[in-house]
């Protein structure tokens, strides 16, 4: 097993805390883990991203060249990162914030309004963290209870307020996406489809 | 900080997170550094522990200083190390260049310190990309004149902090400069790290005493430290010295791990990142049915040869020295091997980081025909 994972946004988003709790959900359930924040020549305002890879091995690279999922939560990061995943892997993207759909038809994408329901919930600062839920329940990387855990454990300095907060909006995003996929399966039966040479080209590949 | 904080329990760190917590455990109580990506999070990591320790144990007087240069950093911790504190400073390729006057001299005074360089694509600033371009400057003693510095080169991030701690001891027990080498990757990166019950926090008091150390001469005859010893015979004499010790370094320190080199014909030589790539691309072969092995120094200078040589001696149809560089540890590798079979090179420069896939075809391309150096 080797799930890399790469959470791309805006500085600000809560991209680096996603992978962050990602990261450590996995450390807790024993597994090897790497996480890599992107630095350098990265600029305020611009693309934030970071890649963790969790495997039940040494893990040889944390930077990953064709990630097998990718959680895009605005529209530049839609754009550089359109390309990068591999072909039979997952995006997950924050329909709220990005224009259009996904040009590719080898991949699995779902699109969550994140921002939007977030902000219902009571805080757009929730997003990520309903995101984080979100890729939970459709990677399955690790357990819901290991998050909660986590979250748990990472916000223990702060109070129990923020701890709860977190926890529900991993919750919330994690329901959301399990019913959105329990809807798409049962359509998928129906149209049922593989990726086209074709499509792939157009894709821009 | 806290009780919690000593018994083991698994923390997700930085790499340079994880170097300096080490540092701190090892009874580190100076640290002086000037900012350089991609090392940063450890002066900001020094920073504010030493608030805390300064907080918590006043008597211990940790100190930080962002200092105005490398320059003045590196002679700070001369001046730390002399009066016999645990001492470390840490830069990046370019910064540790300007450093290098300070180690010669510190090596030329026989005063131990902590040097980590997080090194990054060269020459001159060259980028903040993972690279080993500095494997020559760091092997080969760095500044002028006779010496080397012990150089350790972890691969993980819990190495990141098991070298660190051990670093101070072998820095005080040689009473010489100990250099830590990663680079962007492993300075960035985070991964689990358990500190064990073996490595606890060292307070100064019950470090062992440095009766060389110059904290007041009140009642004994004046010492003096100097890297200036102009009688020819009296250089020479301080040369012989250093050079024995260092011998004897070169005897009991080297280190390496090996991954299935027992039953290899084939072994790859790679340390730190580069390592890791290898350690993937190796089992990638054996899978395969390729008798493949790894051998990773963990110690550059003192470097491995020895196991090397042996490894050699069994039989072993050729080498690959695998690094992030245009080729500088395949000198050693060369040196060592002294000619019992072919010693292949394979490099990425510049901050590339290749991948295990990549790797592992150059490995079943020199596999099939081992005698035939590039």
């Amino acid at each position: 097993m080797l799930i890399k994972t790469l959470f791309a946004g805006a500085g600000g988003q809560g991209v680096l805390s996603m992978g962050y709790c990602l990261a450590y959900a996995a450390m807790q359930e024993d597994l090897h883990v790497t996480y890599m924040p992107a630095y350098g020549a990265e600029v305020r305002g611009g693309t934030a991203n970071c890649t963790v890879v969790v495997s039940d091995e040494d893990i040889a690279s944390p930077i990953a060249s064709s990630p097998d999922n990718i959680v895009i939560l605005n529209n530049p990061s839609l754009v550089r990162f359109t390309n990068f995943g591999r072909p039979g892997g997952s995006y997950l993207i924050n329909s709220s914030l990005v224009n259009g759909k996904l040009k590719r038809s080898d991949v699995t994408s779902l699109y969550m309004p994140a921002s939007e329901l977030a902000e219902k919930s009571g805080s757009l600062r929730n997003a990520n963290m309903m995101l984080l839920g979100a890729f939970i329940a459709m990677s399955g990387v690790v357990t819901m209870d290991t998050m909660q855990a986590a979250i748990a454990d990472i916000f223990a300095k702060k109070n129990k307020k923020v701890i709860d907060i977190n926890q529900q909006a991993v919750q919330s995003g994690y329901d959301w996406a399990a019913a959105e996929l329990g809807k798409g399966r049962a359509a998928k039966k129906k149209t049922a489809k593989k990726p086209a040479p074709k499509a792939r080209a157009a894709a821009g590949r | 900080m806290t009780k919690s904080k000593d018994k083991p329990r698994k923390q997700l760190l930085r790499g340079t997170e994880a170097v300096g917590e080490a540092a701190i455990r090892a009874g580190c109580r100076f640290y002086a550094g000037y900012p350089i990506t991609p090392q940063n999070e450890l002066p900001e990591y020094m920073s504010r522990r030493m608030g805390e320790l300064r907080a918590e144990h006043p008597e211990e007087n940790p100190v930080f200083i962002q200092s105005e240069s490398e320059l003045s950093a590196i002679n700070m911790l001369l001046g730390a190390s002399v009066t016999g504190a645990r001492c470390m400073t840490s830069s990046s390729s370019p910064g540790i260049s300007l450093k290098q006057e300070g180690i010669s001299f510190m090596a030329g005074m026989e005063l131990p310190a902590v040097v980590v360089n997080i090194m990054r694509g060269g020459p001159g600033l060259g980028n903040i990309a993972p690279s080993q371009s500095d494997y020559y400057q760091a092997t080969r003693g760095g500044g002028h004149g006779d010496y080397r510095t012990i150089v350790l080169a972890p691969a993980t991030v819990q190495e990141m902090a098991d070298l660190t701690y051990e670093a101070f001891d072998l820095a005080d027990k040689y009473r010489n400069p100990v250099l830590v080498v990663g680079d962007g990757m492993m300075g960035q990166m985070m991964e689990p790290v358990i500190f064990r019950e073996d490595q606890p926090m060292r307070l100064v008091a019950k470090l062992p005493p440095k009766p060389w150390a110059l904290r007041g001469a009140k009642g004994r005859p004046s010492r003096f430290f100097r890297s200036l010893i102009l009688p020819p015979h009296e250089m020479e004499e301080h040369n012989w010295r250093l050079y024995r010790k260092l011998q004897k370094i070169e005897r009991k320190e080297p280190r390496a791990e090996l991954v299935s080199v027992d039953d290899a014909d084939f072994v790859v030589v790679a340390f730190g990142t580069a390592a890791r790539i290898a350690r993937s691309a190796v089992k990638r072969c054996r899978d395969k049915g390729l008798k493949v092995g790894l051998i990773r120094p963990i110690t550059l200078w003192p470097y491995p040869s020895q196991v090397i040589r042996e490894t050699a001696d069994r039989g072993v149809q050729a080498f690959l020295s695998f690094e992030m560089n245009m080729g500088q540890m395949v000198d050693d590798v060369r040196l060592a091997v002294e000619g019992r079979a072919p010693v292949h090179f394979f490099g990425r420069p510049g901050g590339v980081v290749p991948t295990p896939v990549e790797l592992a075809g150059v490995i079943r391309r020199i596999y099939n025909n081992p005698a035939k150096t590039m």
